[in-house]
């Protein structure tokens, strides 16, 4: 099977190329790319006004499954990844039961082979039980497929276990995927300590209770040499402490989310819900030193934290509604349409951080296009203009804050392994 | 004149000085009422209003439920030990039934910070926030306005301060946006583990210091300290706490001749707030519970008693804007 993708502008980060040109997949591999292809036997797109970029890879999403299916599932999570342009997503462990154990990493490789859209790389956990005391079968879960570790969702609260989940991590040289929050600093808080907090009469989480964490597991790195890459960066002083133990050689890396580059803290006023997400939106000071991060390579990449909830879920008084909120369907449009005017990226190095950034961060394939390589290809359309409708989301979750937002330009197509799995307008499943 | 358009009353945040106003000068032809021998008007006859109280209230159910019945109005109570919240039921669905039985206007407290706003989005019928966890308690900082205006004339210009658990405090959140609104100057006191963050950026003066925060303040509003707060270490110990931020007769010296002392009760004497001082004449403490009902009959017959009058329920345009924060 031949597809023949025709004079779209190809937009490669990984080798900071920009042209227009053809571009033939045959079979799961991009097998050329030229100025022109003449190919009889390929099913042909005319791509001629529209971007070919690499399939993004998302390296924090939540599919709820197992165990959270009301939320979402492997099926309409990664449905929603392909109609998000993205083509690779890395899963989090902390589902019901979570992926703490071989079987477990088996049981979603085996669920994504038959209902998944795009590809899935599991997170297994870093303690049995997402407990925090005893460190999980990390061996046998990368055997059968984990590709980091992670409790995410919760802190590792104590710094002997954390020190020897890093320690032992190394062995198999996979990240351990920090969530960083000092607990007994939150104390319970539900947005960020500040202006809002007081404003709403709510307990907040300070934005000291993310750096104090990062801190701790950023020295411990230092101390292990393993890779520590941090997710969820939020607070000015946690990007200030990547820098600095980045400096000094140690191997991490860090992530940060759409909403925190366009959202601060008064998104979450009349007790929006929908805003409420962990570690909390924060101020513009935070929001700008995240974008200084992007800017000097201290941030590796943007991840949705894609987070599903139910109408139900949601649907409740603030301090009992669950944290997070979804981000696949909107990722590309915010990005291109409202992160890029702020960050002062050029257009390669932006794609760049949803793409081979932070498949290197993983050390996943893919992110790139590269003739032999996956292909792995979004086809998007720069020109419509539109207001995202959550109503219209292949999630099964409408938890987004960005409902209404104006933004410019959609995904007309996404193939994986050369096939199309998102047309706009209809899917097909790999 | 202005009228009152909210379809709810869910904190004073974002509340123009007029509608306050409206309030205030409501409640003072409520005040009259109290003075007569029979203490009761028809103008809520036929009315039913629900008292959903989910924390346990004596002062303010009462006042509310007093109120209520001056006006004519049916009451319903319930509390949670016998309702259905022990059930799971949410607070919605418990209003609604409420509703479908007649219920006219929900007086809700809550232990939770913004369920009266969660509430109000999910129910056709007005709220009123008689407390809301720590966030704001509407209606106790409208009587303290009122006793203020009663006693000075009027609020602008005056200087209040309020002492004691500003962090955990819905009155003190209440009385801020109240005051700041009607042009007063407002300054917490405390230890700084009880002040939030992010108050100065509102236009309050913090103090640590309760001798120097009182000097040449009108008003000095003395909130409860809940003991339960000593094992989060906001202080070491009640008798620390009181020595250093209790109002003694001493202290009430050095504060402007005619300084009001009120307090929102109940009062624990000697620990934020003496005797002498609760029993001095500067004292406005049993006033403030009295005007207390003039204000809630106030709000009553101004979120659901109009109708009445004018005998079109639906005549107020907003009547389905959901909260007082949705823009």
């Amino acid at each position: 099977m031949k597809t023949l993708i025709r004079q779209a502008r190809i937009l490669n980060p990984a080798t900071q190329e920009d042209k227009k040109a053809d571009l033939l997949i045959d079979g799961e591999t991009i097998s050329r790319i030229e100025s022109s292809i003449s190919d009889s036997s390929a099913k042909t797109i005319d791509a001629d006004g529209w971007w070919l970029i690499p399939g993004l890879v998302d390296i924090h999403v939540h599919l709820r499954e197992p165990g959270a299916e009301k939320k979402e599932t492997i099926a309409t999570g990664t449905l929603a990844a392909a109609a998000g342009g993205v083509t690779s997503v890395v899963c989090m462990a902390n589902t019901s039961p979570p992926i703490d154990n071989n079987t477990e990493i088996e049981f979603i490789l085996e669920r994504v082979k038959r209902t998944g859209y795009v590809r899935v790389y599991p997170v297994g956990t870093v303690t049995k039980a997402l407990e925090g005391k005893e460190i999980a079968n990390i061996g046998s879960m990368v055997d059968a497929g984990a590709i980091a570790i992670s409790d995410d969702g919760r802190n590792v609260t104590d710094p002997l276990v954390m020190r020897r989940a890093m320690e032992y991590s190394t062995i198999f040289g996979i990240p351990i995927i920090t969530h960083n929050e000092e607990h007994i600093l939150t104390d319970g808080g539900t947005l960020n300590e500040g202006k809002m907090s007081m404003m709403m009469g709510l307990q907040g989480c300070p934005a000291e209770a993310e750096s104090i964490s990062i801190a701790r597991d950023l020295i411990l790195a230092k101390k292990t040499g393993a890779h520590v890459h941090i997710a969820h960066l939020s607070a000015a002083e946690s990007v200030d402490l990547l820098r600095f133990y980045k400096r000094k050689g140690v191997q991490a890396t860090g992530e940060t989310a759409p909403h925190y580059l366009l959202l601060t803290d008064d998104a979450v006023d009349g007790y929006n819900t929908n805003a409420k997400m962990n570690p909390p939106l924060r101020t513009k000071e935070d929001q700008n030193a995240l974008y200084e991060g992007l800017k000097d390579g201290t941030i590796d990449s943007i991840a949705t934290d894609h987070a599903p909830h139910t109408i139900a879920d949601k649907n409740q008084e603030f301090p009992l509604a669950p944290f997070g909120i979804i981000g696949l369907e909107t990722l590309l449009p915010l990005l291109l349409g409202r992160i890029r005017e702020r960050a002062g990226l050029d257009l390669l190095s932006l794609l760049g951080l949803v793409t081979h950034k932070p498949a290197a961060v993983m050390n996943l394939p893919g992110g790139k296009i590269e003739v032999g390589g996956p292909a792995d290809i979004t086809l998007w359309n720069p020109d419509p203009t539109y207001s995202i409708n959550a109503d219209h989301f292949y999630s099964k979750a409408r938890n987004t804050p960005f409902h209404g937002w104006e933004v410019k330009g959609r995904v007309e197509a996404t193939f994986v392994a050369g096939r199309q799995v998102f047309s706009y307008g209809k899917t097909e499943r790999i | 004149m202005t009228e009152w358009l909210r379809k709810d009353c869910l904190g004073l945040r974002g509340v123009s000085r007029e509608e306050i106003e409206l309030v205030l000068d409501t409640a003072r032809s409520m005040k009259e009422i109290h003075t007569r021998t029979v203490k009761k008007v028809p103008t809520l006859r036929g009315k039913i209003v629900a008292n959903l109280f989910y924390e346990p209230s004596t002062r303010t159910r009462t006042s509310f439920e007093l109120a209520a019945t001056r006006l004519s109005a049916d009451v319903i109570n319930i509390t949670t030990a016998q309702s259905s919240v022990v059930k799971g039921e949410t607070v919605p669905d418990t209003a609604n039934n409420l509703r479908v039985m007649g219920a006219d206007a929900v007086v809700i407290r809550h232990n939770i910070s913004g369920t009266p706003h969660f509430l109000a989005k999910n129910t056709s019928i007005p709220v009123l926030n008689a407390g809301d966890g720590t966030n704001e308690h509407p209606s106790q900082a409208l009587l303290d306005m009122f006793t203020i205006r009663e006693h000075k004339g009027c609020i602008e210009g005056l200087t209040v301060a309020i002492v004691g658990d500003i962090l955990h405090g819905r009155v003190a959140r209440s009385n801020m946006w109240g005051l700041l609104t009607l042009g007063a100057k407002v300054r917490f006191v405390g230890p700084p583990t009880l002040i939030p963050p992010g108050v100065q950026d509102l236009g309050v003066e913090v103090y640590h210091d309760l001798d120097k925060a009182i000097e040449g303040v009108d008003v000095i509003n003395l909130l409860r300290i809940q003991r339960e707060r000593m094992t989060g270490n906001f202080f070491p110990s009640l008798q620390e706490y009181s020595r250093i931020y209790g109002m003694t007769m001493e202290r009430l010296k050095r504060a402007k001749p005619g300084v009001l002392i009120m307090h929102p009760g109940p009062m624990n004497r000697g620990i934020e707030i003496m005797s002498e001082v609760a029993d001095s004449e500067s004292s406005v403490i049993l006033e403030q519970v009295t005007n207390g009902i003039a204000v809630r009959m106030a709000l009553l017959y101004l979120l659901i008693g109009r109708e009445i009058e004018s005998d079109k329920p639906h005549e107020k345009k907003d009547l389905h804007t959901p909260t007082l924060f949705e823009n």
